[in-house]
């Protein structure tokens, strides 16, 4: 029943066991280090102690299995889904794992990194093999026990069993496995045996979110605290020139004012207090640098399309000779604005800055840069600083940037006071580290019915589109294919926002092949299947993407959505994509409702590999799905003179119930290594709508948010006849 | 600061804030209630819903010296054990991506399906338009709020 998994890594040295004075077995492991590609391991493993583990699991005497995992939980599933990979090896009924928050203190725990979207990726290997090896040495214990051989022993959620039928429980034999050597191989599961990967698992926290139970960093208390909100700058480019803060220190509850840098901060004894204590200050603002708007944004992207100094991601054949002899050129510029991340639970932390110590409590997904930073911005030693991450209301990228952990630090610093930094709603979008806008301008030569040339150029603020995502679809597949990118550096913050770069690049270049197949004439389906038969046996290892698991996904999502099989009145948009090493294919229903077409239903079909936990996989790629349709219709942020336009969600329009569509999901079954799912459902969703739009009213949506231009979504008038 | 006596839970506290704090910080900052959550602060997103007298309203956007004397329901005081059919049909379909929005959600259904125990899709869909989930997790709300209607039915 089992495969024999050789160990190619040298990450033994990362489990180490222990007994436990309070009896039972505690087996550490290093969870970041062993799900980053990049980490090494060190030079002389007999260094490490418990203090280089972030993990552990704990096996009482009694059986029961505890499961401490410092990972960051955004809402993504991963403190539901990383311990499912651990208590499967080892083989516990999951009814029986109790699933913990490590506390998090760099003084102990070194090396935390969140692994973003790739920590299931990643994790599958090693967290398997820690719960195969500590099921190992529980064996071999009893098998000592027994006198018999430990291949001659079976286990099944919890309890061993030898040939003769008698069994031991895992805490009747933990206190000897305590003592015996790590094995050095360990055997893997057949994914055909799995008894709790591929089943529905429910939320492990969520009996504390429907009885609202402190677990959130808004929610942290500690004795002496203070509350702090803090005046920014109103405007990117805006320094502090003075301000008056009588009357503030007029208002009761507030017990102190501090200035930092170009911020205020207000210290009161409760979060309103010091909210009104903020809105009473009265500063002066001068301009420091440029104050940018998003019409001269606009102007400058497209100046940066147009413009010819661009840096080559990727180069293929020669385009222009394949332009200078195209039958037809078809080209279109995509559109999109900067977009904040808006979490439900606004950024705040909790300081505790002392002379000897300093306490950091909050959610945030890179606590070990964020301790780094703390330790340099007050010229201390990083390990004075104990971190804590709690649970996170929602991340979508925010939550990897520490800045309000600093500001924390620095206001509690300067108070000499336990603090609590809370950021209104109106800090929280006005202080925001946005998705840049970005232009794509995609241009295709086509001569003898077939695509001989392909140029992607993208302008963008501040940084472009990185890593592997120039060889994505269609790279591989057009003979003469480029991708050129540009980008003006804006004093406007910007950073990751759910599936950086694809979230838009997606809808461009699925709305774009959707576009060109019109202008082909041919279908719009088939056309992704031939251009992907090219792609088959690529030497080209930059290529990531299978055509193979493409094709599937698409002829799946064909045959389930009912494509170009459906009843007049309904008009459907076709859309596929890889990134995050996972390939989607969607197809979204739209009707037409009152003149204006509305989305009814999408049809989804998602090959991620061996889908860990259904029941939060599904979770996943729905609301990835209606995150994507939101944005793409209402997300909307631009500037002027430096000042974000929306500052709540009463201007700021974020998809609601009455707007989402049904949604059906299929997975494609398989034994392959699970890949990324908190993101790569979203990207596709925006040119699946924008493509049945254009099915259903003849326009074609090139800007987003497709609310922006609402003549586009309305369908035509009829003509009068007569 | 004036003393007010507000009645949370079935229990009558008195608290010493300033006459214009909403309740939401009064139940979250003075009464240590923080399953009531801030979102927004303008009465927008539905993250602080709590119950005044059976109904749903925004605890943001309600100062002190508008609910006194009257009753209030938070999410911790929604049942004794999660028994509400509402939280036990969160459970069941399980709802939350990162859980922040959901004890608003589940205070906007528990209120609705008080008045309304047998709901078209439709008019669960108009009940829970005021509350955002930003992780979209809007498909299982829809679901719970159904399957709550059904078990209490």
């Amino acid at each position: 029943m089992s495969t024999s998994t050789k160990m190619t890594f040298s990450r033994r040295g990362f489990i180490r066991t222990s007994s436990l004075a309070s009896g039972g077995l505690l087996i550490g492991f290093n969870l970041f280090t062993a799900c980053s590609p990049k980490a090494k391991p060190p030079v002389d493993i007999s260094q490490l102690d418990f203090n280089d583990f972030n993990a552990f699991i704990k096996i009482a005497d009694n059986g029961a299995v505890t499961i401490f995992s410092p990972n960051p939980e955004i809402g993504q599933g991963v403190k539901t889904s990383m311990p499912m990979l651990i208590a499967e090896e080892l083989d516990v009924a999951w009814d029986n794992v109790y699933v913990k928050q490590g506390i998090l203190d760099t003084n102990n725990y070194t090396r935390q990194v969140a692994g973003g979207s790739q920590s299931i990726r990643f994790g599958w290997e090693p967290l398997r093999q820690t719960g195969a090896t500590a099921r190992q040495m529980l064996v071999n214990a009893a098998a000592a026990k027994w006198g018999v051989d430990p291949s001659e022993c079976t286990t099944k959620e919890g309890v061993i069993t030898n040939e003769k039928g008698e069994t031991l429980g895992y805490g009747d034999v933990v206190k000897e496995a305590a003592q015996l050597e790590v094995p050095e191989n360990v055997s893997l599961k057949d994914p055909k045996d799995f008894t709790i990967i591929k089943s529905d698992v429910k939320n492990v926290d969520i009996d504390k979110i429907i009885t609202g139970q402190s677990l959130f960093g808004l929610d942290y208390k500690k004795e002496g605290m203070v509350y702090a909100s803090s005046l920014r700058p109103p405007a990117f480019g805006q320094k502090l020139e003075s301000f008056d803060d009588s009357e503030t220190r007029k208002i009761s509850g507030v017990v102190d004012v501090v200035k930092f840098g170009n911020k205020i901060a207000v210290l009161a004894t409760d979060t309103w207090s010091a909210m009104k204590g903020k809105n009473a200050l009265k500063a002066v603002w001068t301009e420091d640098t440029k104050l940018e708007s998003t019409a001269e944004h606009d102007k400058i992207l497209t100046d940066l399309l147009n413009g010819s100094k661009v840096e080559t991601l990727r180069k293929d054949g020669d385009i222009k000779k394949a332009f200078a002899a195209a039958d037809k050129i078809v080209e279109r510029t995509y559109h999109s604005p900067f977009l904040p991340h808006n979490c439900m639970e606004p950024m705040n932390f909790f300081a505790d800055v002392t002379e000897d110590k300093i306490h950091l409590v909050g959610p945030i997904q890179t606590p070990e840069r964020t301790a780094n930073d703390v330790a340099e911005l007050l010229n201390r030693d990083v390990k004075q600083i104990h971190l804590e991450m709690t649970r996170m209301g929602g991340g979508f990228g925010r939550r990897l940037y520490g800045d309000f952990v600093l500001e924390a630090a620095e206001i509690s610093n300067l108070a000499k006071k336990p603090v609590k930094l809370v950021f209104s709603r109106e800090d929280d979008m006005m202080d925001g580290i946005y998705r840049p806008a970005i232009k794509y301008r995609i241009k295709a030569a086509i001569k003898d019915g077939e695509i001989t040339g392909y140029h992607l150029k993208e302008a963008s603020i501040n940084s472009n589109m990185y890593g592997l995502i120039p060889n994505f679809f269609p790279a591989g597949a057009i003979e003469n294919y480029q991708v050129d990118v540009a980008n003006y550096q804006s004093n406007i913050t910007t950073g990751a926002w759910r599936a950086p770069y694809t979230n838009f690049l997606a809808f461009a270049e699925q709305s774009f092949f959707d576009e060109l197949a019109e202008a082909m004439e041919v279908d719009r389906v088939q056309m992704r299947l031939d251009l992907l038969q090219k792609v088959k046996g690529t030497t080209d290892d930059r290529i990531q993407y299978s055509p193979e698991r493409m094709e599937e996904v698409i002829h799946v999502v064909v045959d389930k959505s009912g494509w170009g099989k459906k009843e007049a009145g309904t008009f459907q948009g076709f859309a596929a994509y890889y990134c995050h090493n996972t390939h989607v294919a969607e197809v979204a229903d739209v009707q037409i409702e009152n003149g204006m077409p509305v989305v009814k239903k999408v049809t989804c079909v998602v090959d991620c590999g061996i889908v860990v936990n259904p029941l939060g996989a599904l979770n996943q790629v729905e609301g990835g799905i209606i995150d994507g349709i939101g944005h793409a219709m209402y997300g909307d942020f631009g500037f002027e003179e430096g000042k974000p336009l929306a500052n709540n969600f009463d201007r700021y329009r974020l998809i609601r119930m009455k707007e989402i569509p049904a949604i059906e999901t299929y997975f494609i079954q398989n034994n392959l290594s699970p890949t990324g799912l908190g993101e790569p459902a979203l990207p596709p969703a925006g040119a699946a709508i924008a493509n049945a739009f254009k099915a259903a009213t003849g326009n074609r949506l090139t800007e987003q948010p497709f609310m922006k231009n609402p003549d586009l979504l309305k369908m035509p008038e009829k003509e009068i006849i007569g | 600061m004036p003393a007010y006596q507000i009645k949370v839970n079935g229990e009558t506290q008195t608290v010493d804030v300033s006459e214009d704090t909403p309740i939401l910080w009064v139940l979250r900052d003075h009464m240590d209630l923080v399953g009531t959550k801030f979102g927004c602060g303008i009465g927008q997103c539905g993250a602080c819903t709590i119950h005044l007298d059976g109904y749903a309203v925004r605890s943001c956007s309600l100062t002190v010296s508008q609910v006194e004397g009257k009753s209030i329901t938070t999410i911790e005081g929604l049942s004794a054990d999660a028994s509400h059919p509402v939280q036990k049909a969160w459970k069941e379909v399980d709802v939350p991506q990162c859980g922040y929005c959901q004890a608003g959600q589940i205070m906007t259904a528990s209120a609705f399906l008080e008045r309304n125990s047998n709901p078209t899709s439709e008019d669960i869909k108009n009940a829970m338009h005021g509350n955002i989930c930003r992780c979209a997790a809007y498909t299982r709300i829809h679901k719970a709020v159904e399957t709550a209607a059904n078990n209490m039915g």
